[in-house]
């Protein structure tokens, strides 16, 4: 008897019983039982998702999985493949590797380490914040108003600028402003006393920013970087504005510097394009091609995440 | 010290250069947008649907489209993400929440394809046309709910944030006064960070107008549509419009204005979604400020 009520009011749901009155608390029970079914529909339908793709892909996977990554796109179900979707895809990362990490890290140092607290400066953060909210398709409209358009010389003159090069331009831009968010982020996260007793022994506030600030900033900025590029290898709209095609796509593409400007895919646009088509064998093709999409784009996002996670808690 | 100036403007450069961007985007949909209100007749503004093919721009169903669409994004991932939200920053214990928290991040990461995919194979015929069984296979609703789902984490997110800023002496004052859990979230932490809660609302309305291809792959309507608001039916927003003037084995085809009105809609679109991220800045900051 004596143990018992020891163990019970040990228990804080006791002791909050107990200052209670001891009544049944209806209202905080439905409350949380809401809470955890808004929680429990949101993760049920994401594994109902995964279900699904994996589900309808399953056919094409177990069955012609080399034949589908090294395929090429066809007017059958039964024998496409997706070998031009991923080359576009692996060239649109490697633009936005090149071009959005340099400049986004590179304008997230100017505003976290040099920038005085002028107007410019807030117009320029101000500028970036916004940047980041317009939707994706309207990057598109700038990709072939500049990229397609504008500079087809530089782009792909034979190709009328809808190449690859202008769809990785674009989504370098469209990736920048996230890019420089989140290296800000981590760059803000770098206690002042680094970089004080940086100065306090002579050094130039480069040698501060490149011995101390970024190697303690660099888990952070590597995360943000990966979940920006993740985000560029699964965006579709801004390359249907840009010009990526799932017909008259040349032969013998490869991975050579000249195929850079010949008409390009990408795999959210073979997606997009087989998603539509009612002729049999399609659905389970575009399942397939998610399945490869999204293990691509999850590993990328599930690593950032698990190495933010890992040095956040180190701190 | 001539390298540290330079290394300074290097960045400076970098920095500038968003601004360079919004210019141009700014400029580019100027001068397109301009040569459309111009040159075209305005009667067919306002006429029975958008076929920019047959020189009918009839904005009201783009727009009706995009409201209907937002509408049901918003029904479905405000309270999953508001719900989620509480669950994680008032109930989750820490090993909980540091499980759940990447799950949703996750979710965040899905590629809208993918949504639109699962919208229109499973969403469709699995609960839109069990609702209403003379629902059309490619409608709105479907991508509605597609569209909410993808909204859903980062109106979690955001909300979430926003009650962690709560201080925790707040709460403890309020446990302090004898009120239980249920009490504290709603009469305490949910009133102290409703800046914060709007804002995760304003910004899950502007990604949901400004998402593409969940509504392209699953609302069909590709070749333009009649003004409709009927949610059970095929439609076009906005940027479905654009994606399928674009689409096709050629950039921007069509005849008469139809590259032009490509310009004057996502003219609409930028500055709609710009004013409602304005908007929800402001309660941000409100939010900032107060703790």
């Amino acid at each position: 008897m004596n143990a018992a009520s020891r163990t019970l009011t040990s228990s804080p749901e006791i002791v909050r019983a107990r200052l209670q009155g001891r009544r049944f608390d209806a209202a905080g029970f439905f409350f949380r039982l809401l809470l955890l079914a808004a929680m429990f529909v949101t993760l049920g339908l994401l594994a109902l998702l995964l279900f699904d793709v994996v589900s309808g892909g399953w056919g094409v996977i177990s069955t012609r999985l080399g034949d589908f990554l090294t395929g090429k796109l066809g007017i059958t179900a039964a024998r496409a493949g997706i070998s031009q979707g991923l080359r576009g895809t692996f060239f649109i990362g490697v633009f936005v590797v090149a071009i959005a990490f340099p400049l986004g890290v590179g304008a997230a140092i100017y505003l976290e380490e040099y920038a005085p607290h002028s107007r410019l400066t807030r117009f320029i953060d101000v500028n970036i914040r916004n940047l980041a909210g317009v939707p994706s398709v309207v990057y598109g409209l700038l990709g072939f108003a500049i990229f397609v358009k504008a500079l087809r010389f530089v782009t792909g003159p034979e190709s009328n600028g809808a190449t690859v090069i202008s769809a990785g331009l674009t989504l370098a831009v469209l990736v920048l402003p996230i890019v420089i968010i989140t290296s800000a982020e981590a760059l803000r996260a770098v206690p002042d006393s680094l970089r004080e007793a940086g100065f306090g022994v002579g050094a130039t506030r480069w040698e501060v920013v490149r011995s101390h600030v970024l190697p303690y900033a660099g888990p952070g900025i590597l995360t943000g970087t990966v979940l920006s590029l993740a985000r560029a290898l699964g965006e579709a709209a801004p390359l249907i504005l840009v010009g990526a095609t799932t017909g008259y796509l040349s032969e013998g593409a490869g991975y050579s510097l000249a195929s850079l400007q010949e008409r390009f895919t990408a795999m959210p646009i073979i997606i997009y394009t087989w998603a539509g088509r009612p002729q049999p064998g399609f659905q389970e093709a575009t399942a397939a091609a998610i399945v490869v999409l999204l293990v691509v784009v999850l590993l990328a996002n599930t690593v950032a995440i698990l190495l933010r996670n890992r040095y956040e808690k180190r701190r | 010290m001539r390298k540290e100036a330079l290394i300074r403007w290097l960045f400076l450069g970098t920095a500038a250069l968003s601004i360079v961007i919004s210019a141009l985007i700014v400029l580019t949909l100027a001068r397109e947008t301009f040569t459309f209100v111009t040159q075209v007749d305005l009667s067919s503004l306002w006429s029975e649907g958008w076929f920019p093919r047959r020189d009918l721009y009839d904005i009201r169903t783009l727009f009706a489209g995009s409201v209907l669409v937002t509408l049901v994004a918003m029904v479905v991932a405000a309270p999953l993400g508001m719900g989620a939200a509480v669950y994680l920053a008032e109930y989750a214990r820490p090993r909980v929440r540091r499980a759940l928290k990447p799950i949703l991040e996750i979710l965040a990461g899905i590629p809208s394809v993918v949504l639109g995919f699962f919208a229109l194979t499973w969403i469709s015929p699995e609960i839109v046309q069990r609702m209403n069984d003379e629902a059309a296979l490619f409608n709105l609703m479907a991508a509605g709910i597609g569209v909410g789902l993808l909204v859903t984490p980062l109106v979690a997110s955001i909300a979430e944030d926003a009650m962690k800023s709560v201080p925790t002496a707040l709460r403890e004052a309020s446990y302090g006064m004898g009120a239980r859990k249920v009490t504290t979230a709603v009469r305490v932490v949910i009133p102290a960070s409703i800046s914060g809660l709007v804002a995760a609302f304003i910004l899950g309305i502007s990604r949901a107008i400004g998402e593409t291809m969940v509504v392209a792959i699953a609302a069909g309507a590709s070749g333009g549509s009649l003004f409709s608001m009927n949610v059970f039916e095929r439609g076009q927003t906005m940027t479905a419009a654009m994606a399928s003037m674009a689409g096709g084995t050629d950039a921007v085809k069509g005849a008469g204005l139809t590259f032009q009105s490509l310009f004057f809609v996502g003219m609409m679109l930028f500055l709609l979604t710009l004013l409602l991220n304005m908007v929800a800045g402001r309660f941000v900051r409100r939010v900032r400020q107060k703790y």
